[in-house]
């Protein structure tokens, strides 16, 4: 027997980053909203015992339970799909909060080119640049439209940062200045200007000083402790749903936080959401939440699966590349080089999740790439995140991974090597794609939804290129060893890379072929919107979470405007760019 | 440049083969004592032994016949072996840290995947054994005993190091034949569960008084750098567990 709740105005599928900024926004206007956790509260006393590798980073203590939910994976449309048994590839979240609790806070703005990358590529380098297996197309806003909501989610978090010369535009500075700079940084500044590179410090969400955010909630100074990325901060330094929009949320008294609740479908009735059905993880009890608007704010993966088992809107069909639901899934490219330094020590083991500095002259379309084999590039920067014995075991090629010399090299370049990485932009591929398993289910026997996904030539190409900037770096940098990074023959769902998905719910102007409208408002269903990093119709040269802070900003102001007006927000323009 | 205290630590190593002491405790005929007698060819020697507080958790939660620790031991041993640099995995606690681990969350896949059905997959689509890590690693344990039989007539623990690096690296090969698992993904578990067991907290049984991070010039668990963050020099910390932040 499913329970049915009172209604509400909005309730939300998940409470992460996005559904946090949803609920705060929405619930500071005076509108009661349900906030559906499928995991459990957490907040900072939780982290006093949280300078632990072991249980975090290795046993991925805050992470998303695949013993109840995980996807499938396979590298071929024809190939076999099986369970990612373990976490790997990318560490999804769970518990309020979501993964903005265990990120770095490393808070970028896409590039205008992102936004128009199709258009802009055809305009620079003919129509022909990539084969037509590249589904890229426009996201349907501009750059300087998104620009207040990438000042906004900055101000919400408090960013600490200085002027990227290259990067997009800004109409104001940062909240807060940059973070303290340390020896291994200034080494890798001085060398990008040796190189005529344009290097600055990496915008944080770790902040440089403590700072009040306009909604009143403060955020500590970050204390440099060197457990920041897939740890909570002890201090609430670290910018997170948990330390800004949540409190706001609740403060109103019009937000309520159901934790261990697993939404399991978006209910629907003539073309209209009406709410979801959840089963409450402890009981197994089922209830109904009826909401005027729904809002999909579970992850890139839990938004495209919803819809698909809620037979939302047309799934992708890479045979006939109809279909949006699933479409351009991308990821992105770890390229880079590893540099070792026999005669010098670096204090590896301090660090910040964000503690970082950056060139983008390789980015976007910062560069020429008339003479290039891809499209786009990536963000190089050199970061101290805080180096770990047990994962971090730096050697050089050839060395074996046990025994005698193992131990004697891994030891001796623990805190002698350095690297170079890039965040590599992917663009989207007709064969990449996410879908709903046929064979497995989850904990509550729903199909899990399944990946497909390679590299593609484009990835390759960028990946080289990337490295061998990284490694000109390195070398000025004074390494004595520098090693470029390789590309692994498939995508390997084993190691981790970067938790930077996107795609599956795509944003753009045409609703033939994207998902939503740029308020993140479902084309097919007016009053469900889906929001978050499932909205990039590629993926950028950064990471994701300032870009999808913007988005939810911007569709938190398209749900206060549709419970006013109705209806669809913007109009669909039949004519948008696509390959 | 690992030279800074090299003295000390030969001494240190000369002094575990000696006296058949493991940091954890005094070793009078325990599993471990009898294991490095083995190893280094000594004899214990308790009355040597430094005055240590006994380890009432150096027991075993999972494993029920000492043989099969025994033979844990010595391939974590070569995995990560004692050198001029300092203690190796015995004498880090390694193996009850992974005993302990594989009674455990870790032991039994808690967090993971299990359901059906399963098939072999591609290279890059990782861990499709039906089987929970405990089980591997009994299976796999046996496995090094059994074919130390039949290639060098002994078991493990008796073998010489070299011929006991053979065993392993057959086993990385994928050489040798085990259930449900492959032979090479068994000793990916062993070498990653060894490092995990040289470098995590103590807390966990291995890593014993901070030796695996003191080589390592790691300071454990510290609260802050700020004040240190932007020197220059490199900074030797002591370092620090998480029992202090209690
Ligand atoms: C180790 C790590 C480091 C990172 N570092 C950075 C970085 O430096 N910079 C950056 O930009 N990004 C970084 N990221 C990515 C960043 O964390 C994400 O982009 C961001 O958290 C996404 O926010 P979200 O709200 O979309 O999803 P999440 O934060 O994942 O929140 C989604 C929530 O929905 C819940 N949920 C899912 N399904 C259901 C369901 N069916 N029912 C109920 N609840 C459900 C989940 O439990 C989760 O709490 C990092 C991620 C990781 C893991
Ligand atoms: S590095 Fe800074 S922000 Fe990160 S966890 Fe430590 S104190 Fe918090």
């Amino acid at each position: 027997m499913v329970k049915k709740l009172d209604k509400v105005d909005a309730v939300t599928v998940g409470v992460g980053w996005t559904g946090g900024i949803i609920a705060a926004e929405l619930a500071k206007e005076g509108l009661n909203v349900v906030g559906l956790e499928r995991g459990s509260d957490r907040d900072t006393e939780d982290f006093q015992m949280i300078h632990d590798e072991y249980r975090y980073a290795v046993r991925y203590g805050l992470m998303q339970d695949t013993s109840k939910e995980t996807l499938t994976f396979r590298n071929k449309p024809d190939e076999r799909a099986l369970p990612m048994r373990q976490l790997g590839s990318f560490l999804p979240g769970e518990g309020v909060g979501g993964a903005g609790d265990h990120w770095n806070g490393q808070t970028w703005r896409f590039l205008p080119y992102d936004f128009q990358i199709k258009s802009e590529t055809d305009k620079e380098y003919g129509e022909d640049k990539l084969s037509e297996d590249y589904t890229l197309q426009d996201w349907g806003i501009t750059y300087d439209e998104l620009e207040p909501y990438f000042y906004k989610f900055e101000q919400t978090a408090g960013i600490s940062g200085e002027e990227n010369p290259l990067g997009a535009p800004r109409e104001n500075d940062y909240p807060t200045g940059p973070m303290k700079s340390s020896p291994i940084l200034d080494r890798f500044k001085e060398a990008a200007k040796n190189l005529e590179l344009h290097p600055f410090q990496m915008p944080s969400a770790n902040l440089s000083e403590q700072y009040e955010n306009p909604d009143g909630e403060t955020i500590n100074a970050c204390q440099y402790c060197g457990f920041c990325e897939r740890f909570g901060c002890e201090y609430g330094a670290k910018s997170s749903p948990n330390v800004t929009v949540i409190p706001t949320a609740m403060k109103t008294g019009n937000f309520e936080l159901r934790t261990d609740s697993n939404v399991v479908e978006v209910l629907h009735e003539n073309g209209k959401a009406t709410g979801v059905r959840y089963v409450d993880v402890k009981t197994g009890e089922e209830f109904e939440q009826p909401a005027d608007v729904v809002v999909l704010t579970s992850y890139v993966l839990n938004n495209t699966r919803l819809l698909l088992q809620s037979e939302i809107g047309e799934p992708y069909d890479p045979e006939t590349g109809e279909g949006v639901i699933g479409k351009n899934y991308c990821y992105q490219i770890t390229a880079g080089a590893d540099g070792y330094f026999e005669n010098e020590k670096f204090n590896t083991f301090m660090g910040a999740g964000s503690l970082g500095a950056t060139v983008d002259d390789f980015n976007g379309n910062n560069f020429d790439h008339t003479d290039l084999d891809f499209i786009h590039g990536g963000s190089l920067s050199i970061t101290q995140t805080g180096r770990r014995p047990i994962e971090s075991n730096p050697i050089p090629k050839d060395t074996p991974k046990w025994g005698k010399e193992f131990k004697e090299q891994s030891l001796h370049y623990f805190n002698r090597s350095l690297s170079v990485s890039a965040e590599g932009a992917s663009m989207p591929h007709r064969n990449n794609y996410l879908s709903l398993d046929e064979n497995y289910k989850d904990a509550y026997g729903n199909p899990l939804l399944k990946l497909t996904y390679d590299f593609t030539e484009q990835d390759r190409n960028l990946h080289k290129y990337l490295s061998e900037k990284a490694a000109d770096i390195l070398h000025e940098m004074g390494a004595d060893i520098v090693e470029e990074n390789e590309i692994s023959e498939h995508y390997d769902i084993v190691p981790y890379q970067t938790t930077h998905n996107t795609g599956g719910v795509i944003m753009g102007g045409d609703p033939e072929t994207s998902a939503v409208n740029n308020y993140s408002q479902m084309w097919d269903m007016d009053n469900l919107f889906v929001v978050g990093a499932s909205a990039f119709a590629h993926n950028s040269g950064y990471n994701p979470t300032g870009t999808l802070g913007a988005l939810a900003y911007r569709a938190a102001e398209g749900i206060i405007k549709f419970l006013d007006e109705g209806g669809q927000l913007v109009q669909a323009d039949k004519n948008s760019q696509l390959v | 440049m690992a030279d800074e205290s090299k003295g000390t630590k030969i001494s240190r190593r000369k002094f575990v083969k000696n006296s058949g002491y493991v940091a954890g405790g005094v070793v009078g005929g325990g599993l471990i004592g009898s294991l490095l007698g083995v190893n280094f060819g000594g004899t214990e020697q308790t009355s040597t032994a430094p005055a240590q507080e006994t380890k009432f958790n150096q027991a075993l939660m999972y494993f029920t016949r000492q043989a099969d620790f025994n033979t844990l031991g010595a391939a974590t041993e070569r995995i990560f072996p004692t050198d001029d640099n300092g203690p190796g995995a015995l004498e880090l606690g390694v193996p009850y840290f992974i005993d302990h681990q594989l009674a455990g969350a870790y032991g039994n896949n808690d967090n993971e995947y299990m359901q059906g059905p399963f098939y072999t997959g591609t290279p890059f689509q990782g861990y499709q054994s039906a089987l929970k890590r405990h089980e591997i690693f009994m299976q796999g344990i046996r496995a090094l005993d059994r074919e130390s039989e039949a290639n060098f007539n002994d078991s493990f623990t008796n073998l010489e190091e070299e011929q006991q690096d053979e065993i392993l690296q057959s086993f990385e090969a994928d050489e040798v034949e085990l259930k449900g698992v492959t032979s090479s993904e068994f000793f990916e578990m062993l070498r990653t569960a060894t490092l995990a067991g040289a470098y995590s907290d103590p807390l966990y049984g291995g890593n014993d008084d901070m030796e695996g991070w003191k080589m390592k010039e790691y300071p454990g668990s510290q609260m802050s750098y700020i004040n240190e963050i932007e020197d220059d020099d490199f900074k030797e910390i002591e370092p620090s567990a998480l029992n202090e932040h209690l």
